[in-house]
């Protein structure tokens, strides 16, 4: 019997994985081919999906983009043997260079396994980390986080080791451990890739912070637009506690830890912690004043590790192979791996993940091979709708928090949006207020008042009423956004706009040559 | 032996189907015994109050006002609190939405990929005007969404319970001919 597979998750659901999964299920059996059909995430290949993957002898050979309509061509050309016949075939996957060309340390079981199979994850390395973490005194283990230098991948990027020693060190009844999964920057998908394609990586990595820090509960705050993932984190959960690598006794150890899934309800700034922290209690997400650190007053008022779900899935590889390991991937004090994800206008879109050092040229170039519409690439927005538009003269600045932090830009959660030259970058301008006028969570007045203002300004300055003035007063209010705000929402809206405006000035109506009076 | 593990279908973290066809019309009866039933699963919850509000949406499709006082009452919030919470969030609806609602993103990636002209043409096509507008015979509604995480296939949108990736126009119009 041939071993066919597909995968589950939305982003090949989207382009009609199941439809080719029941076609192709269908045909074979009416055909009297005998085959099965094993659901898996996808490998971060979308513009591949539906991708369907044949077991042979020499590894698994891919066929896609997949269209219903293509199944009968398939099987008459043999690809439920393997053979290469058909145009749709990639040849081995594994050999595919988007793959090869990665270092996938979070990403390695992405479709490959099921991902609600204990068994397939037990094969493919999982619970290494959580086995040795119970063995270990709890110092140690925050010390190994230390030691790999892993950083929060939710765009703030502070020291995740920091984070674990507070809470560890801090005494309270009850601890907590949080994930904040609301993944609501335009270009990423990676957080959702993990819980949909390994979603016991990402609970094995909570129970890794739980046990170093004295937690006994934790909660994974997933938005509400991403259904699939919520249904499949609970199921992970509970087939996880039925196992005994969650609930009154982690792996047999006198450590306990419960784990609860929560869905948000489409508020991006809740994504700031103490946002998501306000919305887990119940109330409106309204950011809090820092400090306390939510690592001494978190979730209930008591110390809680917040980390993004990329963070707490670098858990297990670095309790699994060390610290140094670990370190041993990405430059100065960016250490390790990050999945970037190619989005917008882009020809290979999808999830590379390569150690930190890489360029905006290589990813959107070798891998991503340029647009989607053939035209030349006119600006790279990176890390969400907070991050900066960077042009061309930027795009070879290797990629890692401080390089990026010199000229102005952020890493973030990785997110590249690609534009190409018929984009309005005044346009975006605008579009990066009015997204911060409505999603503002509208606590402190830069933020709330400011992008209302900005929206206004700009579309005078696009308009030629005043122009000279209006872009006075539009730096005038950005500085007052970055400078004032309670969070990163107001503070970080001008990043897009302010690289707009300072690289591609003749969007806004003002000439290049002119840019000393912008 | 052939085989193939159940589905998923995105979108269906329902517990129960919506009452009443279209969403519009569940009567005081129902009400009470869809916030009661809530209530009794999850008013011990920590942070209780919003998986309730998503629980009730779940099962009447919308949070009607009168969901708001009982749902007050077992938690000890005041009335206000809970308005408050429903209002904050653009998920939560107080009013029903037409009984297909049509998602389209509005976020960076799909812009650049022809979203905008994508809403536009739903809206149009539709009958959906304003931002969250439903057609005026209540089939359908239009709204924008903030995204769906499909950035690397754009442009995205969401019809009912069901993600399409890599749209276009015409594709849209074949699917909402297919559910016709």
């Amino acid at each position: 019997m041939s071993k066919i597979y597909v995968s589950r998750d939305s982003a090949a659901l989207a382009v009609g994985a199941d439809e080719v999964a029941d076609a192709i299920l269908a045909q074979c059996t009416a055909c009297g081919v005998d085959v099965q059909i094993v659901r898996t995430s996808t490998r971060g290949m979308l513009w591949l999906e539906p991708l369907v993957e044949v077991d042979t002898p020499e590894g698994r050979v891919g066929f896609g983009p997949v269209a219903v309509e293509d199944v009968p061509k398939l099987i008459e050309a043999g690809f439920v043997r393997g053979e290469k016949k058909h145009p749709l075939c990639l040849g081995l996957v594994e050999e595919i260079a988007y793959l090869k060309k990665q270092q996938r340390l979070t990403f390695a079981r992405a479709g490959v396994t099921d991902p609600l199979s204990l068994a397939d994850y037990e094969a493919h390395g999982g619970w290494a980390g959580l086995r040795r973490a119970v063995g270990m005194q709890s110092d140690a283990i925050w010390q190994a986080i230390l030691d790999s230098g892993l950083r929060g991948r939710g765009g703030a990027a502070f020291p995740a080791g920091i984070k674990w020693r507070t809470v560890a060190q801090a005494k309270a009844p009850q601890k907590y451990v949080v994930c904040n999964a609301d993944e609501g920057d335009s270009g990423t998908f990676a957080d959702r890739m993990v819980i949909e394609g390994d979603p016991y990586m990402l609970i094995e990595g909570m129970a890794i912070a739980a046990i170093s820090s004295g937690a006994t509960r934790g909660f994974v705050y997933i938005r509400s637009e991403y259904p699939l993932a919520v249904q499949v984190l609970r199921e992970a959960i509970a087939k996880a506690r039925e196992a005994g690598f969650l609930g009154p006794n982690v792996l047999g150890s006198d450590k306990a830890f419960e784990l609860e899934a929560r869905m948000a309800a489409g508020s991006y700034v809740c994504g700031e912690e103490t946002a998501m922290l306000e919305s887990l209690e119940g109330k409106r997400g309204i950011v809090r004043a820092k400090p306390p650190v939510p690592a001494l007053v978190g979730l209930f008022g008591q110390p809680t590790i917040i980390n993004n779900v990329l963070t707490f899935a670098a858990a297990p590889t670095i309790l699994a192979q060390g610290a140094e390991f670990y370190k041993n991937y990405g430059v100065g004090r960016s250490t390790g791996t990050l999945p970037f994800q190619l989005a917008g206008n882009i020809k290979h879109g999808g999830l590379v993940e390569l150690a930190f050092g890489v360029t905006l040229r290589a990813l959107v170039n070798e891998f991503g091979g340029g647009t989607a519409s053939g035209k030349p690439v006119k600006a790279v927005q990176v890390g969400g709708p907070l991050g900066t538009y960077l042009p061309e003269s930027q795009w070879d600045i290797p990629i890692d928090y401080e390089a990026y932090a010199k000229v102005g830009a952020v890493v973030g959660h990785g997110g590249l949006v690609v534009h190409d030259e018929s984009a309005d970058l005044a346009q975006l301008a605008r579009y990066a207020m009015e997204f911060c006028a409505i999603e503002s969570c509208g606590k402190c007045t830069p933020c709330r008042i400011g992008s209302t203002r900005g929206v206004e300004v700009i579309d005078k300055i696009v308009a030629n009423q005043n122009r000279a003035q209006q872009v006075i007063l539009l730096r005038d209010l950005c500085d007052t956004m970055v400078n004032g705000s309670l969070c990163a929402m107001g503070g970080m809206t001008p990043y897009p706009v302010l690289s707009a405006l300072n690289h591609f000035p003749q969007d806004f109506g003002i000439p290049s040559d002119d840019r000393a009076a912008a | 032996m052939s085989s193939i593990p159940p589905k998923f279908s995105p979108g269906r973290s329902a517990t129960a189907a919506p009452l009443g066809a279209p969403h519009g019309a569940p009567t005081p009866a129902d009400i009470h015994a869809a916030v009661e039933q809530v209530l009794a699963e999850r008013k011990q919850m920590d942070g209780a109050l919003l998986p309730i509000l998503h629980g009730v949406q779940e099962r009447l499709g919308y949070i009607p006002p009168q969901a708001v006082q009982p749902i007050a009452d077992a938690l000890n919030l005041s009335r206000a609190e809970v308005h408050g919470v429903i209002t904050y969030y653009h998920h939560f609806r107080s009013e029903p939405a037409g009984k297909c609602v049509v998602q389209v993103c509005r976020a960076e990636s799909c812009r650049t990929m022809g979203g905008e002209e994508l809403l536009a043409h739903a809206r149009q096509k539709l009958g959906c005007h304003g931002e969250h507008g439903a057609s005026a015979d209540g089939a359908y509604s239009v709204e924008p969404v903030y995204c769906l995480g499909l950035c690397a296939q754009s442009p995205a949108l969401m019809v009912g319970e069901k993600l399409h990736a890599r749209m276009t126009a015409q594709k849209l119009d074949r699917i909402l001919e297919a559910q016709a």
